[in-house]
């Protein structure tokens, strides 16, 4: 008289839970992919913005900057992906078109993370003529520092990177020395009590220039024309 | 809507920001309520970011909640999460490259976050849009409010500013460690105690003579 | 590839940037699970061993993800991931140790809204670890942990016999403790260089 084996509480059918995962996830991949088209312009115009202010900053004179690689063969304007082995940078022009200097990144580790800057080169004097922080996470009030002390700041104002006689790397290592030892143009007085900060300042700076400049200066001379 | 209705929607939105507010009640969503509160803005921009996570992702499941399969609900919330918390990713890089690298990889954390998964399987999912939306609006107040608490407290004593403007003039030494890892969870706790000592206050006068408040 | 060395990753992950005092990650079970010595430091265990898996996942797909310009599923991809891992972990305590799988409770689920699992991924694709790299930094995320899990379970329960003033009981307590710790870590700064 009873039934048999009562049902099993309806467990759903295997097809039906994928039905609904699908579904969904079509609605929510198209979202996605709607947001990312429609926000995709701002965000790289944002980006592109940053990025000018900064070489601007780095490069006083300059009013209009290109994007340039240096590879194993020699300088050339950037043009989509980055060859392997490519290092980057910006030649910064001036309101006549002329090359007002050049821009490059530069990062290291720091107290907390990786310290990213933007440098500024002036090819006339071969030297470093400013830099701008581009990202960095460092304490406040101890290592963001580097930012706003005078005496740091003016390190930059002529800091000697000149090649050596072959051309092959830096002639003197750009290093922060210990607050008040500066004895030379190619070193860094490190702010005292942001040691740590500092020295990350100097080594993105060299460790940058001693890839760049041994394939940049040679060639200087392609930059002088603004690339159409 | 009928005038109950209306008044329960209201209770509904009143219920997250006060009685279960999700930073000082239920102590949820703490990661990013400690990481970026070191100012104002940052706790300001993370909480409204949130908030569209939340009230978008409730609206969504509870627009669905019929059709899911009690099986995969958890997995479907979860997709749905994570949609929202990549549009606003990419909608805070379209406005405010600033912003972006203030709030840095919590942005992508808002996925799992506790509040927004708690929310939409406890409450989303048992009840219409726009009561799911008005109470998630609510909850996304109330966590804005507990962040703007911890924000500016931790703003003023780390830094001596207030959304940027400083307050004190330049001979004021911070407190550093008030905008480091140590301060968010010593300002929390602050809070968190000051909570409790008014909640005990408030009982005390509740039982106190005149009384007859026993059972 | 990143610059620093193993060991440096190693280092930082567990003690100059741990990832619950320094980093803000994993506070929910920190706080949740940590009244008791004998379960937070299984709830560290498996909380590494979830991260180890979300790490070797997270590595792959975003290799597949890069290869196809599929940058945008990265979020998604990785937190389906980390559920189908935890939904894995909690199969096998559930046949190998009932007892501990009761223990843990509701929060053994909850690894799955862990932030220090999907921070994991996240900072490993951010930082463009390689492999090697990777595994290394998240077994030293998960170490350091359950470090600070220990930690702070073997204090509460040493205070659970210490008279505490009423009002500070509960929560504000644990994150006062919370502080202090995270205070001391802050000493480990720069270690490895």
């Amino acid at each position: 008289m009873s039934t048999p084996a009562a049902p099993q509480p309806q467990a759903t059918p295997a097809t039906s839970l994928l039905k609904t995962l699908g579904l969904v996830s079509t609605v929510c991949g198209l979202i996605i992919v709607g947001a990312y088209q429609g926000t995709y312009d701002a965000a790289a115009a944002n980006r592109r913005l940053a990025l000018e202010r900064t070489v601007f900053k780095v490069v006083p004179a300059a009013k209009s900057m290109a994007e340039w690689q240096a590879t194993p063969q020699g300088i050339r304007p950037a043009a989509g992906e980055p060859a392997a082995g490519a290092v980057k940078f910006y030649a910064a022009y001036d309101a006549q078109g002329v090359l007002a200097g050049i821009a490059a990144e530069g990062a290291a580790k720091g107290y907390a993370d990786t310290v990213r800057i933007l440098y500024g080169y002036s090819p006339a004097c071969q030297c470093i003529t400013g830099f701008g922080l581009v990202s960095s996470k460092e304490t406040p009030g101890i290592g963001d520092k580097i930012v706003t002390d005078r005496e740091f700041l003016a390190n930059f104002e002529a800091l000697d990177v000149k090649l050596n006689a072959e051309l092959s790397a830096l002639a003197n290592e750009v290093k922060a020395v210990k607050h008040g030892s500066k004895a030379n143009p190619w070193q860094i007085d490190a702010i005292a009590g942001a040691t740590v900060t500092s020295r990350a300042v100097g080594k993105a700076i060299n460790d940058s220039a001693q890839l760049l400049l041994p394939k940049l200066v040679p060639e200087l001379e392609k930059l002088g024309k603004k690339p159409s | 809507m009928s005038d109950l209705a209306q008044a329960r929607t209201f209770d509904e939105f009143l219920e997250g920001i006060w009685r279960q507010n999700p930073v000082f009640v239920m102590v949820l969503g703490m990661c990013p309520t400690l990481a970026v509160t070191v100012s104002a803005v940052n706790a300001l921009s993370m909480g409204l970011a949130t908030a569209f996570v939340l009230v978008c992702s409730c609206g969504l499941v509870s627009l669905i909640r019929n059709i899911v399969p009690k099986e995969v609900r958890i997995a479907t919330y979860i997709v749905i999460i994570a949609t929202f918390v990549t549009v606003v990713d990419y909608v805070i890089q379209a406005v405010s490259l600033a912003v972006y690298e203030a709030l840095g990889a919590f942005i992508q954390l808002i996925v799992v976050n506790c509040i927004i998964l708690g929310r939409a399987e406890a409450h989303a999912s048992k009840h219409p849009p726009l009561t799911a939306m008005v109470n998630a609006l609510g909850m996304s107040i109330g966590f804005v409010i507990g962040l703007l608490a911890l924000g500016t407290v931790r703003e003023i004593l780390g830094a001596g500013t207030l959304f940027g403007f400083s307050l004190f003039g330049a001979n004021f030494q911070p407190w550093v460690v008030m905008v480091l890892p140590p301060g968010g969870f010593i300002v929390l706790g602050a809070w968190l105690l000051l909570f409790a000592a008014l909640k005990r206050r408030k009982e005390a006068r509740l039982v106190a003579p005149g009384g007859g408040h026993g059972a | 590839m990143a610059p620093e060395s193993l060991g440096q990753i190693f280092l930082a992950a567990v003690l100059a940037n741990n990832f619950v005092l320094a980093m803000f990650l994993g506070l929910c079970p920190f706080l949740g699970v940590s009244a008791r010595l004998d379960t937070a430091f299984p709830m560290g265990i498996a909380t590494t061993f979830v991260m180890l898996v979300a790490s070797l996942c997270a590595f792959g797909l975003n290799l597949l993800l890069t290869l196809f310009h599929l940058e945008f599923l990265r979020l998604i991809s990785y937190i389906v991931v980390i559920a189908s891992a935890v939904q894995l972990v909690e199969m096998f305590l559930k046949k190998t140790s009932p007892a501990l799988f009761r223990a843990l409770g509701i929060y053994l689920p909850l690894i799955t809204t862990n932030c220090a699992v999907l921070g994991v991924a996240l900072f490993q694709t951010a930082r463009e670890y390689s492999f090697a790299q990777a595994m290394v930094f998240s077994f030293g995320g998960g170490a350091g942990f359950t470090l600070a899990l220990v930690l702070m379970a073997s204090v509460r329960e040493r205070l659970q016999l210490s008279s505490v003033p009423g009002v500070a009981q509960g929560t504000a307590l644990s994150l006062m403790l919370a502080g202090l710790l995270s205070l001391a870590f802050m000493g480990f700064a720069g270690l490895g260089g």
